[in-house]
């Protein structure tokens, strides 16, 4: 289970996030929406650690993670797939993987049912990441991600500037790590995409809570996505 | 002597600098690769590397060798674990901002500058070569009876210069190595790319950058340490040795090793020959001349990528 306990944070003097606070169950896919500035990434990176919180706190499967410094978090269990996917230029595919495996010491049999997720990127395993297309760079920060083998997955727009063929391939994966067990916070503008594999939807507004709903509730009832998105 | 003959011996002479100037850049271009910090500090490493080798080999009796490699290995090791103690006491407490750790460098480079000054004094000191052969280097020449070669006086080179540059590419190897083939360089290239997702999967990026700073530092040292049978300790001598770096690692791309190395030998190379057959000071303005150019019309460097 992550927990989000009233945490405040910011860039600097700029506070963004205020006192706020969500649960993602095992096996639950929550979807954060709002407005771009609403706070959505900023709520990534400060249960990353990546952000300083003001206040308030974060947990994972009971342990206080916001006590941990920054590199420790990942050690707990948590994955992210970054906004923009952020892969580390300059490396070859595998080795993108291997940065993945040693953060929590996952064994190579972890890489194989990785890869079997995405076969394309076994063809691409000595390519340098950033020549692969935007399709398979986001597959890859995917896969970098689950190489933690993580109790928790943070993914920041996964679907972000890619075709249709490979939005559909990416909330299949999504849908299989659901099944696996995995707690996952989506963060998402598309929101046709959003309803077909969320649970729960949590709407966020200037850095604080909206309404929660199912995603279910969500479909029949369009007028909080015009409040809360605007779209 | 002929001008071929004379062509060779500066050739020779430039290999030297050029090694020397390889090791002390590559350390400067690693910590600016995977730091952004440009450490105006570094020349004073390379300075305190010949002090600690001066130190260390006239504190042990014996055969010159016993001190020398004593040194080689003594002096890199102190300056590199000074080095991870300023990281971890001043770098890192100024979160790494390329403006303040440039200004805090400036402070450290007259810190270790007039800390020598203090203990060492003002005075060059040798320390003496493990070995120095002098060498004849044979010539070809084409004759009535076919290619023979003779030995032009003056032609010669010693033991010591040529070990200094097959020490050099070892280690330059040997640096390679590290960054390509192993666990560390690995986690080093990944936070060079992009510290925030490094910390997002679990790489100490402090306990990086201190390593990284170290390394920098020691490989600066050993340089000195390689060319103090030379050039002589002198508690001034890190500046020449900053200048002629940051100008090899802005012409070979801020922040590319194989760009270093190869504007090392660039400069080298062309110091020595302008050295011999004009003068140093107008290899350093040519020198001085080809940064400015590569800074109009190449900026990210001869193997560096442009920025997004």
């Amino acid at each position: 289970m992550l927990e989000l306990r009233e945490i405040s944070a910011g860039y600097g003097h700029a506070q963004v996030l205020r006192e706020l606070s969500l649960s993602v169950a095992p096996g639950e896919i929550l979807c954060l929406l709002g407005r771009n500035g609403a706070g959505k990434t900023t709520t990534m990176k400060a249960v990353m650690g990546l952000l300083p919180l003001i206040s308030g706190s974060v947990w994972l499967d009971g342990q206080e993670i916001s006590r941990l410094p920054p590199h420790r978090v990942p050690q707990a269990g948590l994955g992210y797939v970054p906004q923009g996917r952020r892969l580390f230029t300059g490396l070859s595919v595998a080795q993108n993987l291997e940065i993945g495996l040693r953060t929590r010491g996952s064994g190579r049999h972890v890489r194989d049912e990785v890869l079997a997720l995405f076969p394309r990127l076994r063809e691409r395993l000595s390519q340098r990441a950033e020549t692969l297309s935007g399709g398979e760079q986001q597959m890859l920060a995917m896969a970098r991600a689950l190489c933690i083998e993580p109790k928790a997955l943070l993914l920041d727009e996964p679907t972000e500037g890619l075709q249709p063929s490979m939005i559909d391939a990416i909330r299949q994966v999504i849908a299989r790590l659901r099944e696996s067990g995995v707690a996952i916070l989506l963060v998402e503008q598309r929101v046709d995409a959003v309803l077909s594999v969320a649970d729960r939807v949590v709407f966020i507004e200037n850095g604080r809570n909206g309404e929660t709903m199912s995603a279910e509730a969500l479909r029949k009832d369009h007028s909080l996505i015009d409040r809360y998105v605007g779209i | 002597m002929d001008l071929g003959p004379y062509i060779l011996l500066a050739t020779l002479e430039g290999a030297v600098t050029a090694a020397v100037l390889a090791l002390t850049a590559v350390g400067l271009s690693l910590v600016f690769g995977v730091m952004r910090v440009v450490n105006i500090a570094h020349g004073e490493f390379f300075m305190l590397g010949a002090v600690i080798a001066w130190y260390v080999a006239n504190g042990l009796s014996g055969h010159p060798a016993t001190g020398f490699f004593a040194a080689l290995i003594i002096a890199p090791l102190l300056v590199g674990v000074l080095a991870m103690a300023v990281d971890m006491t001043i770098l890192k407490r100024l979160n790494y901002d390329p403006e303040r750790t440039i200004v805090a460098t400036i402070g450290l480079l007259y810190i270790l500058q007039q800390g020598a000054l203090m203990t060492y004094g003002p005075e060059a000191r040798p320390v003496e070569a493990p070995f120095n052969t002098r060498i004849a280097l044979p010539w070809p020449e084409w004759g009535e009876t076919g290619l023979s070669f003779y030995y032009p006086w003056g032609l010669s080179t010693t033991s010591y210069k040529l070990a200094v540059i097959a020490a050099a590419a070892l280690v330059l190897l040997g640096v390679w190595g590290m960054m390509t083939r192993t666990k560390l360089g690995l986690v080093m290239r990944a936070t060079q790319a992009d510290r925030e997702m490094a910390l997002a999967f679990g790489i100490p990026v402090e306990r990086v950058y201190a390593m990284v700073f170290g390394i920098g530092a020691g490989l600066a040292a050993l340089a000195a340490v390689l060319i103090v049978p030379i050039q002589q300790a002198h508690y001034l001598m890190g500046a020449d040795p900053l200048l002629l770096s940051f100008i090899v690692v802005i012409i070979g791309g801020l922040g590319s090793l194989p760009g270093t190395v190869v504007a090392a030998i660039i400069i080298g190379l062309s110091d020595g020959i302008i050295s011999v057959f004009f003068s140093p000071t107008l290899a350093k303005i040519l020198a001085t001349l080809l940064v400015g150019l590569v800074l109009v019309f190449r900026p990210q460097g001869l193997f560096g990528t442009r920025a997004a």
